[in-house]
């Protein structure tokens, strides 16, 4: 006896959308981790190259002067006393 | 990038190892679907990835308001992490529900309400992106980016009721759809297996992924920091 094989009784052969579609899954991850450990990899660099540059735009800063103290001029000394200064009340000329 | 926390390190090994049962479950250990054949086969990393992208983009929508409420540098970096990690999710789920659809439903895509506002939900994120880059002022560039996140975060929760919501071909895995539906998506003991085991591989991967995303967050925060004190 020959029976007809009826269409909706086999199961179709989609097995090439099934290979694609892990294909596809498996590109876009492969690519996502490498353009994120290449931007990692980028970073690094720029923080070492900025460090270095920190510490040698450090080294060529100048001391700033250091502050003097200022002294107050001694008044000039005389035999008559201190020039310009105030004399004392109730004294009067030798 | 800075040394990598042990613990970091042994989950980017449980990871891999996860992936890889995962991958095994759904290629080799399910059973073949009588109706669609090897293709259904893709649904177990499609769900799973849509379903990790769809809660990373609500939980970046939580980072926005801590942002917002702190404004501490840090939320930012966990936003823009949880973002870039359920984007290329995202991109994954979309293109393996095409690559289903192809010989099931006889086209790679279809204006139907969940492709629809799946599709709006990636293109809003990439968008985030783009403005982003167009804002130097790392301060507003924040805000701006928690004001929209928050914003886009109401994307993801119509995404994933929008076959629920609406009249749809997608089909409802979890849960009841349309009662008025023929059929049924039951899966067998194997199927459940492979889906579940999916659903928590992903969810590793994407832990990993993100704390990963997080510590390069950091670095590159550094990095712009030591730029913008050098320029002064």
């Amino acid at each position: 006896m020959n029976y007809a094989v009826l269409p909706q009784d086999t199961t179709p052969d989609t097995s090439g959308y099934m290979v694609a579609g892990y294909v596809i899954f498996a590109v876009i991850m492969a690519i996502y981790i490498v353009s994120f450990l290449a931007r990692g990899r980028n970073l690094e660099r720029d923080l070492s190259t900025l460090e270095t540059m920190k510490a040698e735009s450090k080294a060529m800063t100048p001391h700033p002067p250091r502050k003097r103290a200022v002294r107050k001029a001694k008044p000039e000394r005389t035999r008559a006393g201190t020039r310009g200064q105030t004399r004392r009340r109730g004294a009067g000329r030798r | 990038m800075q040394a990598k926390p042990t613990s970091l390190r042994a989950l980017d090994l449980v990871a891999i190892a996860v992936l890889i049962v995962a991958a095994y479950l759904a290629l080799v250990y399910a059973p073949e679907e009588a109706v669609m054949g090897q293709v259904q086969r893709v649904f177990y990393f499609h769900v799973a990835t849509a379903w990790t992208a769809l809660l990373g983009f609500i939980a970046a929508g939580v980072a926005g308001v801590a942002y917002l409420a702190t404004k501490d540098e840090k939320w930012d970096i966990v936003e823009i992490a949880a973002i870039e990690i359920s984007l290329v999710f995202f991109l994954i789920t979309i293109v393996l529900g095409s690559i289903w659809a192809r010989p099931i439903w006889n086209t790679w895509w279809t204006w139907d309400p969940r492709l629809t506002t799946a599709a709006v939900t990636e293109l809003i994120y990439i968008a985030y992106f783009m403005l982003r880059q167009g804002i130097e002022d790392p301060g507003r560039r924040a805000r701006f980016g928690a004001v929209y996140t928050i914003i886009g975060a109401v994307s993801a929760p119509i995404t994933f009721f929008a076959i629920r919501l609406f009249r749809t071909i997608h089909p409802v895995v979890i849960g009841s759809g349309d009662p008025s539906a023929q059929g049924t998506f039951a899966m067998a003991p194997g199927m459940k297996l492979a889906f579940f085991f999916a659903l928590f591989a992903f969810t590793i991967i994407f832990v990993d992924l993100f704390w990963n995303r997080i510590l390069m967050g950091r670095l590159a925060a550094r990095v712009e920091q030591l730029k913008l004190n050098l320029m002064r």
